[in-house]
């Protein structure tokens, strides 16, 4: 099991949860279990226009720093900056600790996420 | 153990000196009081004898090459050799100023000029700038010198440069540092460079493309002209990253594979301290199409034997990378590591770089994985995967556990294509008996991890302190002492 059937994923281990044209953006469980104990994290700014693919932000921790993609074109309207003072949220709760949310532009990009089922046979594959 | 600031006792001083002879200025009417501090410095206050203890205790707690086996991967942490001390340490070398005119330091401009000849011969590279300070200076100034290309070409859409899913952090950071943007290109199922990922991201928007070959799993990429042709005739340039030039010295030559733009670490490859011992050096060498480009000013040698500094300024210079002429001792010491091998003796450091490497990971491959399974060049890439999963434990337990037995461990978690990566690196100065040991060990903590696991989670026991919370120094680094009055605030 890697995470709520609610939510869609996607092949870089964001996850997004939909609500409407809102969209919620966190890193998969399977994400911080590969990248160890979380130190750090760099979000975007608040008001920022994102492309579908454009780096979202960097989180980093003791073994590595990887860079996370939104998945969606969109404006950024919230940051969590609880997440930004202390990255071990994420370590401890990878679906609890969202990183930002958008208002999204292209609905029609929302079929290109993977579902729950999609993404545990993608985490196979990689493995 | 205490820092020197705890050790501070007021008044305590390494210094005595005689009554002054000459008339005294009060220092408040000299300077201005908005450049004067408004209270003291804060340094400590001890006697020349705690000073000295202090320093040595450090310093014996230390890990070097002079001390035990460092096979820190893609670091190069290979034996100095003491003769390279000697000969940077001759007053005509270590006592004169870089202002001087070239007349006064005809040993030193002969040094460099001879050292641009030497790497250019090494490299097959037109010439060289020995302004660089280390590694990844040697990046950024590779970068500018391809900016600097494209725009005098009227090609000024190209900001893209190419990396490797491989590659070391450094090349994406320093493409980023001179203003382009990075595409990364995926690894095919032999560890190098998806040639079909890579014809697929060439375009009128390349610049060029950074790569390592041998490559940071220690694997050469035998499809190099291949790829060197396609780049070329997308328009881009080649830039080699000299971090493991280690394995190839007198062996095959990155220009001749179609490099443009070389960057050597004297402080790896040839020998020069570093890892606390530094500093380094990462000149920069160009074809010939390219040298215009260079920072200068360049050692040359005059048609009567006699050396200078060019006096011809290049207008397409990229200008100065470093004051002065770089680090003029580090390139003494990489001559003479140069002219005491020869020829015969470069080529030789390779292949027994590259045998140790590959004694060590046929000895080991057994014991933990070998995701690329394929003769290694001067380092091996293990993992410690399937030792995680049967055991729980990892790659950082493994590292530890290494410190027990006296060894500095390996690069660990990269390359990042690689998990639980271990990267192996023996270099050529470690001699049979040496890697046995390491294997051994090695073997002994892979056994340890399934009958004692904790033993190995709780390493290491034996250093000066015991393992580090890496974690919480990470999330909440204290950055410098504070008096106790202060850090209680």
């Amino acid at each position: 099991m890697h995470g709520p059937e609610f939510l869609k994923y996607t092949k870089n281990h964001e996850w997004v949860d939909l609500d409407g044209t809102k969209a919620r953006i966190g890193i998969t469980d399977h994400a911080q279990e590969a990248l160890g104990d979380i130190v750090f994290v760099e979000l975007p700014e608040m008001d920022s226009e994102l492309q579908a693919e454009d780096v979202l932000g960097v989180v980093e921790s003791v073994k590595s720093a990887s860079d996370i993609y939104v998945p969606l074109s969109g404006t950024v309207i919230a940051v969590n900056q609880e997440v930004s003072d202390e990255p071990e949220l994420i370590n401890q709760d990878a679906y609890e600790a969202w990183l930002v949310e958008l208002e999204i532009s292209d609905p029609d990009e929302v079929s290109g996420l993977m579902d729950l089922d999609a993404y545990e046979a993608w985490c196979a594959e990689e493995n | 153990m205490e820092l020197i600031f705890e050790k501070s006792r007021p008044g305590l001083h390494a210094f005595s000196l005689p009554p002054s002879d000459v008339p005294e200025y009060n220092g408040d009417q000299l300077i201005p009081r908005h450049l004067r501090r408004s209270r003291p410095a804060g340094l400590p206050q001890v006697s020349e004898t705690e000073a000295v203890r202090h320093y040595t205790a450090l310093s014996s707690r230390n890990h070097g090459v002079d001390s035990g086996f460092y096979p820190l991967g893609s670091c190069t942490m290979k034996y100095n050799p003491k003769i390279n001390e000697d000969i940077a340490a001759m007053p005509g070398f270590s006592a004169v100023h870089p202002l001087l005119p070239a007349a006064a330091v005809q040993g030193c401009l002969a040094v460099m000029y001879e050292l641009d000849q030497a790497l250019c011969r090494i490299t097959g590279m037109a010439q060289f700038t020995l302004q660089p300070a280390a590694g990844a200076h040697g990046e950024l100034t590779g970068l500018m010198i391809i900016r600097a290309w494209h725009q005098q070409q009227n090609e000024t859409t190209r900001d893209e440069i190419l990396i490797p899913d491989s590659a070391h952090g450094t090349n994406p950071a320093s493409a980023a540092l001179a203003g382009f943007k990075v595409v990364e290109i995926p690894s095919d199922a032999d560890g190098c460079v998806d040639l079909q990922a890579l014809r697929r991201s060439l375009g009128p928007k390349t610049a060029g493309i950074m790569l390592t070959n041998p490559n940071t799993l220690g694997l050469f990429d035998r499809q190099i002209c291949a790829i060197a042709d396609a780049v070329h005739q997308a328009g881009g340039l080649l830039y080699y990253d000299g971090a493991n030039a280690n394995a190839i010295l007198g062996q095959v030559r990155p220009g001749d594979m179609g490099f443009d733009i070389v960057h050597l670490n004297l402080h790896k490859t040839f020998s020069t301290p570093h890892g606390g011992g530094g500093p380094g050096a990462g000149p920069v060498g160009v074809t010939e199409a390219l040298a215009p480009f260079l920072p200068g000013p360049l050692a040359v040698r005059q048609s009567d034997g006699t050396y200078d500094w060019e006096t011809v300024h290049h207008p397409l210079s990229i200008g100065r990378m470093k004051a002065f002429h770089g680090h003029f001792a580090v390139l003494v010491r990489a001559l003479a590591y140069i002219w005491t091998l020869g020829d015969e003796g470069l080529r030789e450091v390779s292949e027994t770089a590259v045998l140790n490497a590959n004694y060590v990971q046929a000895s080991l491959r057994e014991t933990y994985d070998l995701p690329f399974n394929r003769l290694c060049m001067h380092e091996c890439v293990l993992s410690a995967r399937q030792l995680r999963e049967q055991t729980g434990i990892s790659a950082l337990d493994v590292a530890k556990r290494l410190l027990d037995d006296g060894f500095h461990p390996p690069t660990i978690y990269f390359p990042l294509i690689v998990k639980e990566a271990l990267m192996i690196e023996p270099t050529e100065t470690e001699n049979k008996a040496g890697l046995d040991a390491f294997i051994l060990a090695m073997r002994q903590i892979a056994a340890e991890a399934a009958h004692s696991p904790e033993t190995v989670r709780q390493a290491p026991q034996k250093t000066p302190v015991s393992r580090l919370d890496e974690t919480a120094a990470a999330r909440h680094p204290i950055l410098r002492w504070k008096p106790p009055a202060e850090a209680d605030q």
